[in-house]
């Protein structure tokens, strides 16, 4: 079982895995900042309160799986896998350098505890219901997490797999949506016909719940709800993108550009990181 | 061929539990024997195939030996991303089929024919693309296909083609089988064309030249050794396939050849032209319209004796 820290702890957690991510694009000089803040909270609660995982067997059958399928936030992925116990934390100061196991987006079994590799959108739920079969046909009673981005959601084998889940009633199997309102080069809400995702999910055949992207309880409490009825669980968490910088959040800006020095500096102070 | 297929993978199914078969809403009462004797182990994934292809890899990456099933076009063009990230990028063993390949299914139009996937799907790392002749070669190549490590692709037919094993053929991937032996040329055919290439050599026969046929069904890896015996042994070597001359089997030999020091014979390639086929016909009239008959294919080996 995952260890549970109370929630004041995790929110320390979350913080430090933020300042950690800002510090990895400025040394490595790569994009996907925003992306990747946005998405720490949905982590954070997923492999702290909900999955039932273990470090040290990272390979066990019957694991709980995490596919994140947002492959551009990465960093959030390996710096969560980090704090987690699966790998030395060391590791992540060579995220994105040449050699190094942690490539600027996931390659496949690229470091423990990373489930598929992702970056090309609109794969990780496929997949994830894949597993989700297996471990029925398998008769394990692992179940299966995959978080999405807004954008991702513009993907037609998004919307094939949102058909195909509900038919197989696959209730051991939730996505969460990070739902920030924002893709690479505008309003999510405008660039597609997104308004009204949650209630899209639920007239394809899933349990629905809308919350607070960024409230470790909220999360945590919809991600336990798996497995009420037959139905696979859409969780839509709204977030911010670029979550917990003042000068990041909900800018666009910030899906590409670097951080300097100053702002690294600026925006640890700001998480109340030395 | 499609029949030999249904049976075949219900019977290996029967003998390991990991194998599980998924279709893409086609083969309509093709399964129900499948679906009776390993029940939980079928899947109709409706018509979205991307999806599938993501499903099957998921299922591979949790211990399962997926088995993807339908029509060759829908199963490759639509879904190339998904069989080289989701199956390639992660050397899951899968094996992907389609079915009604090559012009299988001319008379539907250029819709459902596919004369270009095999030279698509061979650019992509560690896929094995297969191509079987007849309905022994089928079942062969598929209890070889789920012995792979990494992914396969298999094209297969529809149904009625003529056998030309009378017994399933020792069938290795990557290696050819030699189904005539001869001494002046030597036809390497890929897919349902096995047939049409002996009848091409029966004719070269008649005409005093005689030719070596093989089923060359493996496109990828290709059989590297039984090319460098016959292209040092024979004045002539022909590929035939129901696929364009380009990126195909002929392809696959033109670049293997390109590298080879003063081979003795000359390279013919029989197969599609680079052209939409527009008219309304038959498998048949379609291989006439690009020159896939035994006459056609024996002529012009012919006139390198002339």
């Amino acid at each position: 079982m995952p260890p549970s820290p109370n929630t004041s702890n995790l929110e320390q957690i979350a913080r430090e895995i933020r300042g950690k991510l800002i510090e990895m694009s400025n040394r490595a000089e790569t994009p996907h900042l925003a992306s990747a803040l946005s998405c720490v909270d949905i982590l954070v609660a997923a492999y702290w309160n909900v999955l039932k995982i273990d470090a040290k067997t990272p390979q066990s059958e019957s694991r709980d799986r995490f596919i994140l399928s947002k492959g551009h936030a990465a960093s959030a992925l390996y710096a969560v896998l980090a704090k987690r116990g699966f790998f030395p934390e060391s590791l992540l100061d060579t995220f994105a350098q040449e050699g190094s196991p942690l490539a600027e987006q996931p390659a496949p079994a690229c470091a423990p505890g990373v489930e598929l590799a992702t970056g090309s959108l609109g794969h990780g739920l496929p997949v994830g219901i894949g597993m989700a079969l297996a471990a029925r046909i398998r008769k394990l009673d692992y179940r299966v997490f995959v978080t999405l981005s807004d954008g991702e959601c513009n993907e037609g084998s998004v919307w094939e797999a949102a058909l195909f889940a509900p038919a197989q009633k696959l209730n051991r199997l939730a996505i969460l949506i990070d739902y920030n309102k924002w893709q690479a080069t505008g309003r999510s809400n405008e660039v597609m016909a997104l308004p009204s995702l949650a209630a899209k999910w639920s007239a394809f055949g899933w349990n629905t719940m809308e919350i607070d992207g960024h409230d470790l309880n909220a999360l945590t409490d919809a991600m336990n709800r798996m497995g009420e009825g037959e139905k696979p669980l859409a969780i839509v968490a709204n977030t911010v993108k670029g979550k917990g910088v003042s000068f990041m959040e909900d800018d666009n800006n910030w899906h590409y550009r670097v951080p300097n020095k100053e702002e690294v500096a600026a925006a640890r102070r700001e998480l109340g990181l030395s | 061929m499609r029949n030999a297929f249904a049976k075949e993978i219900t019977t290996l199914a029967q003998q390991d539990e990991r194998i599980v078969l998924l279709s893409a809403d086609i083969g309509n009462r093709l399964f129900d024997d499948f679906k009776e004797k390993c029940p939980g182990r079928f899947y109709n994934c409706g018509v979205a195939e991307a999806n599938m292809i993501g499903v099957a890899a998921g299922m591979a990456l949790s211990g399962l030996r997926p088995v993807c099933y339908t029509i060759t076009n829908f199963i490759t063009y639509r879904c190339l991303e998904q069989i080289r990230i989701d199956l390639c990028y992660h050397h899951q063993p899968v094996v992907v089929v389609g079915t009604g390949a090559g012009l299988s299914y001319a008379s539907l139009g250029y819709t459902h024919q596919s004369c270009e996937e095999m030279g698509m799907l061979r650019l992509l790392p560690g896929l094995a693309v297969v191509a079987p002749a007849d309905s022994m070669e089928v079942r062969a190549g598929l209890r070889a296909a789920l012995q792979q490590p990494g992914p396969v692709y298999m094209r297969i037919g529809k149904k009625g083609e003529p056998n030309v094993h009378q017994s399933l053929p020792d069938f290795t991937i990557g290696r050819a089988i030699s189904v005539r032996e001869g001494t002046g040329a030597c036809i390497l055919s890929a897919g349902t064309m096995l047939s049409v290439a002996i009848q091409a050599a029966e004719l070269l026969a008649t005409r005093g030249i005689s030719a070596q046929v093989a089923s060359f069904h493996t496109i990828k890896p290709l059989d590297v050794e039984f090319l460098t015996k016959v292209f040092s042994k024979f004045k002539a070597v022909a590929t035939v396939e129901e696929h364009s001359v380009l990126g195909g089997l002929g392809g696959a030999v033109a670049e293997w050849l390109s590298e080879q020091t003063a081979p003795q014979a000359r390279l013919l390639r029989f197969g599609t032209r680079d052209e939409i086929l527009h008219e309304t016909c038959e498998q048949s009239s379609a291989r006439k319209i690009f020159g896939l008959t035994p006459e056609h294919i024996a002529e012009g080996i012919q006139k390198l004796w002339r």
